[in-house]
């Protein structure tokens, strides 16, 4: 995409925001005036103070702290078990009752046990935003071995390749495609996950700050949450999908 | 001996312990070292099965397969393939990288594989195309890698099956004398599957005719003793059309018959 071409979509993106923020105004001050609907101005307003004293930044630095350390360790852990299971069948009927039976079972679900075993420290929102991780990367990773054509497979045994010289050099990239959609749908439950994690057990977090807006009925600070939950994801999955167009760029076909 | 031999080949395919599927039986086929063998034949007559076992992608059921006096047990560097579509070239490879593919496997020697790879590039008429990703090339393009990199790995005969088959009749014209000329220079032994007559005369030192199927085998084989860069206008061009349509039409009418009693 050219530079000019580029800077429209931003521009078009800014309009978009622009519009929200708008009708949001126009909602909030004359049609549903209400002290449970905060209009636009006063979020951003409590925006500004939340991020002048540091409190914002705090919190959404400790859930993205979370988010990022289990979505890595639970990509790591579920890539090579999605490898083996669509390259060796007896590895994936020995773990399609597991996947099978516990991607049913949501991660918020997960919670209190979590909690009860892990306490609320760091260690139990870690262990769920694994959890929220590791079956979609896994199933989208044994997917995508599962998809490539066999006569990729057949043309590098007849030019030659050897077992692991075809794994190495034909599924593995064959896959990257897929292995990436998955972490970056992974990325976005991951977010589900740790809100729900830390308004029932955390002392900080996007999702704590959410929930104590909700006992004191700070309205304000409720919006300012839900719009930084919002952003925050928005700009991770930008920074994720220019990560996979920049270093996975020939193995993609996302854009 | 000859160069390749099929002998007494069966193949049948299992569905299930009950029922089962012969596609051929009792095959035999000689080939000698530098024969450009046309494997023709109605549709669903066994030919891509001939292929998957001469490659070694698929086991014979009973009978041997000999290769240069030795027989075929799984795919190797000596049998090379050329598929029919495009999904067997590496969509993250550069077409150059794609031909490279082969030498990289065994290690050979960077500046080596550059020298290969431009020779092959310049023989398939991909001059300067070298840096594009087989996504960026049209279907006819593809063909071309898929040829200069299986001629790349030096295997001891190339196999074919239906090349040509997913182009528009203008390119497949113009790949067809293309690998007349490219074969003119290399003298590879092919195997060249297709169920196009006119394209089996049109390439082949030999063509062979097969039964319909099931249970097909080799009905025969018959020399085209025309030089080569032929024209499809000339009579005796034409006296081996006939000759072949007429064999084939037998095939096609038993199998026809065979369906309606069925």
């Amino acid at each position: 995409m050219t530079t000019l071409k580029q800077l429209g979509v931003y521009g078009i993106y800014g309009l978009s925001f622009f519009t929200l923020f708008f009708f949001w105004h126009i909602m909030a001050t004359y049609v549903t005036p209400s002290v449970l609907f905060s209009p636009p101005l006063a979020v951003f307003v409590k925006a500004f103070e939340l991020a002048l004293s540091g409190i914002l930044f705090d919190h959404v630095a400790i859930s993205m702290q979370r988010i990022v350390i289990g979505f890595l360790l639970g990509s790591a852990l579920g890539f090579p078990i999605g490898l083996m299971m669509g390259n060796f069948q007896f590895v994936k009927h020995f773990f399609e009752p597991y996947t099978e039976f516990f991607r049913f079972i949501p991660a918020i679900a997960l919670i209190t046990i979590a909690v009860i075993w892990f306490g609320i420290g760091e260690t139990s929102k870690v262990f769920l935003i694994i959890y929220a991780t590791i079956f979609i990367v896994i199933l989208n990773t044994m997917a995508g071995v599962m998809s490539i054509p066999v006569n990729k497979i057949r043309a590098a045994q007849c030019l030659g390749a050897n077992r692991m010289q075809v794994f190495l050099h034909v599924s593995l990239p064959a896959t990257l495609p897929y292995i990436l959609t998955g972490m970056r749908l992974a990325m976005a439950n991951s977010f589900a996950t740790i809100v729900s994690a830390e308004m029932l057990g955390a002392n900080a977090g996007v999702g704590t700050m959410l929930w104590t807006a909700r006992l004191f009925m700070l309205i304000d600070e409720l919006f300012v949450g839900l719009l930084t939950l919002g952003l925050l994801g928005f700009a991770t999955d930008r920074v994720f999908r220019y990560l996979i167009i920049r270093f996975g760029g020939k193995y993609s076909v996302v854009a | 001996m000859s160069f390749l031999e099929f002998k007494g080949v069966e193949k049948t395919f299992w569905k299930d312990k009950s029922s089962s599927f012969t596609a051929l039986s009792d095959f035999s086929l000689e080939l000698e070292e530098g024969q450009f063998f046309s494997l023709l034949g109605p549709t669903g007559c066994g030919k891509t099965t001939v292929l998957n076992l001469l490659a070694g992608f698929e086991a014979p059921t009973q009978g041997v397969i000999e290769l240069d006096g030795a027989p075929i047990a799984g795919p190797s560097r000596d049998r090379a393939v050329v598929f029919q579509g495009d999904d067997s070239l590496y969509g993250w490879l550069t077409a150059r990288e794609n031909i490279e593919f082969g030498p990289r496997m065994r290690g050979s020697r960077r500046g080596e594989r550059a020298e290969q790879s431009k020779h092959y590039l310049n023989l398939v008429g991909l001059r300067g195309q070298g840096d594009k990703h087989p996504q960026e090339l049209s279907g006819g393009m593809k063909q071309r890698i898929q040829i200069a990199r299986v001629l790349a790995n030096e295997p001891k005969m190339l196999l074919m099956d239906e090349p040509f088959g997913a182009l528009d009749a203008q390119t497949r014209r113009v790949m067809q004398s293309e690998l007349v000329k490219i074969w003119q220079t290399t003298k590879k032994s092919v195997l060249f599957i297709t169920h196009d007559i006119d394209e089996a005369i049109l390439l082949g030192t030999h063509v062979g005719v097969m039964h319909a199927g099931p249970a097909s085998k080799l009905k025969t084989v018959i020399p085209i003793d025309i030089e080569l860069g032929r024209d499809r206008t000339h009579p005796r061009f034409l006296e081996y059309y006939t000759l072949l349509r007429g064999l084939i039409e037998e095939e096609v009418n038993k199998s026809m018959l065979q369906e309606v009693e069925s």
